[in-house]
């Protein structure tokens, strides 16, 4: 076990009050996982991602355990997380392009970085090379700045850097949004060539693009309004995903080969709750066209098998 | 109705204009009345730029587009105002297209004081009612509302009915629902679907290949400004005469069918060469279906 979190709370502090951005999250990771994490923006699968790392200012954490590798990971503490920062848990970030600081050569910050946690750049550096040129870049761009790269090329530096010191858990937050069709195939194809390779044991692949996902991850989990909804191997939440939620989801993706005069596709009524005040009970009951009185209450969470949960009512095993 | 004829796109670029860039190389094509045409392309392939043209947000170098047969190409700024009745844009980030200060209506009433100043104000209220209700909104939930207290799909849609109280007759739709979520994105999708069959024409603009196959009947695939292959969709998507196209068509993820269950490998393309000579000829390959090869 990797990964295991549980009942995972995070707010987001505001002048009206505390948004829940999540609330009672659980889930598991398995060794050399790849699990995508989908819902809609607002659902809280970015925070997610940022509160196994790093909690901005405004993020308080509430209550709930995150443990990797049999270490619990200090969430709350931001200098007690800095030892498992980058070394057991790393992140690249959604807007990766502009993670590099623009007034440093890569090999310098590189450097910069490295010392930060006491290792020596002289010696990781062959390292570093071979992995720059697994991924088509050759030795010269420690030699130049950010700005002399294009935007695929930064993105495949991060991925490198990111990766450096072999992490435990890493985090990709909508790697692939900003680029290109052809690029997202190469990059996406590259997270799973750095858990082959065992350049990082397991891997959370925050995204909004289920089809994306479906292409490398092993399993998918679904969030809604703070929540998780279902979890489950990836073919499984594709083919025959058990939630209303993920149901209407996947219902609502168009694909190649689907014209609008064959098939009209169905939205989902209506808008996610607020997470100020969110109502009890299940979260989705509103947009839900199975609801009825008994989704007043918290819904129970259902193992429907040994790696497929949901929480629904509605929901049997 | 709406024709493109060799249009060329150059745009200075570098310190005062000293380099310039060709956008959009000899493009020709015509939508029809009733018909959703999309444009795809990966970014920098020019499809913007062709949106931009079309709605006269800037100039055109080379070539002409006429809106049923009228040369609008070098139209001065006087004759620009009876052209936006008819032809209008929709763009891709719903929350920069309003200004927060104001009220989210606000983009409605100022198409009454520029284009119907002498319409009496119950008159006009049915007439933003009923448009409001025909893209699916309920006008009681939006008017009078701030653009941060509604959704970017109802924001979306809003700037959908601003376009038909004019009498349009070409929408241009850029991107219009790449921000939006999956759950909601499509009731907009379907939205442009129902204006096809107001017999509007629509310039669907977009890099997802599976929208573009979802709503229109014709699509055309940009590379480098050129278009690289044209035609009907089902015949451009499912059977691709152009490598570039068939790259793109493998690349794309799709639910229930994993790139690792047919490895392709991926065809060696032409780089991007002098974008001053004229691209490839279109050939037609098929029935309305056309490709920039060689036979």
């Amino acid at each position: 076990m990797a990964l295991r979190v549980e009942d995972l709370r995070v707010h987001y502090r505001t002048m009206r009050g505390d948004v829940r951005a999540l609330d009672g999250v659980s889930f598991e990771l398995e060794d050399g996982e790849i699990m995508g994490l989908a819902g809609e923006s607002g659902c809280g699968k970015t925070t997610l991602g940022k509160s196994l790392i790093r909690l901005d200012e405004r993020m308080r954490h509430v209550g709930g355990t995150a443990v990797l590798d049999a270490l619990e990971l200090p969430i709350g503490d931001d200098r007690a997380m800095n030892r498992r920062r980058y070394t057991d848990v790393s992140i690249i970030p959604q807007y990766s392009m502009s993670a590099l600081n623009p007034t440093r050569k890569i090999g310098k910050l590189t450097a910069d970085l490295l010392r930060a946690k006491g290792r020596s750049y002289r010696q990781l550096r062959p390292e570093l090379v071979r992995r720059l040129e697994l991924v088509g870049l050759s030795e010269k761009v420690l030699d130049n700045y950010p700005i002399e790269l294009s935007g695929g090329m930064k993105q495949r530096v991060v991925m490198v850097l990111s990766t450096l010191l072999d992490p435990s858990l890493l985090i990709a937050d909508e790697v692939t949004s900003a680029l290109d069709v052809s690029n997202q195939k190469a990059v996406a194809e590259t997270l799973v060539r750095f858990r082959d390779l065992g350049f990082v044991k397991s891997m959370i692949v925050v995204t909004h693009d289920l089809s994306l996902v479906y292409q490398i991850a092993d399993t998918i989990m679904i969030m809604y309004a703070g929540q998780v909804v279902e979890k489950a191997p990836a073919e499984t939440i594709v083919g025959s995903p058990r939630h209303p939620y993920t149901q209407a989801l996947i219902g609502a993706l168009p694909e190649v080969g689907l014209e609008y005069g064959d098939k009209r596709l169905k939205s989902i009524p209506g808008r996610p709750p607020q997470l100020l005040n969110p109502p009890s009970g299940c979260r989705f009951r509103e947009r839900c066209p199975l609801a009825d009185r008994r989704c007043a209450e918290d819904p129970p969470v259902v193992r429907i098998a040994d790696d497929h949960v949901a929480s629904c009512w509605k929901v049997t095993n | 109705m709406l024709e493109l004829e060799n249009v060329w796109k150059s745009y200075r670029v570098g310190a005062l204009g000293s380099k310039r860039l060709t956008a959009v190389r000899d493009v020709s094509f015509a939508i029809a009345p009733g018909e959703v045409l999309s444009v795809v392309g990966e970014s920098g392939s020019g499809k913007t730029t062709i949106g931009k043209m079309v709605l006269q947000l800037i100039s055109v170098t080379n070539g002409s587009i006429r809106l049923n047969g009228e040369d609008i190409t070098a139209a001065r700024h006087s004759r620009r105002k009876a052209y936006y009745r008819r032809v209008q844009g929709v763009f891709q980030d719903p929350f920069s297209s309003y200004n927060p200060i104001f009220k989210a209506d606000r983009v409605l009433e100022t198409v009454r004081e520029s284009f119907f100043p002498e319409s009496k104000r119950s008159e006009w209220d049915g007439k933003v009612e009923r448009t409001l209700l025909s893209v699916g909104l309920d006008p009681g939930a939006v008017l009078r509302k701030y653009p941060h207290q509604l959704s970017g799909g109802q924001l979306q849609r809003m700037l959908i009915a601003r376009a038909l109280l004019l009498d349009i007759e070409v929408l241009v739709a850029d991107e219009i629902i790449s921000m939006l979520d999956a759950s909601t994105r499509i009731d907009v999708l379907n939205l442009l679907g129902g204006l096809k069959q107001r017999g509007l024409g629509v310039l669907f603009i977009t890099h997802d290949l599976s929208l573009a196959n979802y709503i229109s009947e014709r699509v055309i695939i940009m590379r480098h400004g050129a278009v690289v292959e044209m035609g009907a969709t089902g015949k451009v998507f499912g059977d691709p005469r152009h490598p570039y196209s068939r790259n793109l068509l493998a690349s794309v993820p799709q639910l229930h069918r994993k790139w690792s269950d047919a490895p392709t490998e991926l065809e060696a393309l032409e780089p991007d060469g002098d974008r001053d000579i004229a691209p490839p000829p279109l050939r037609e390959v098929d029935e309305d279906h056309w490709a920039a090869i060689g036979p």
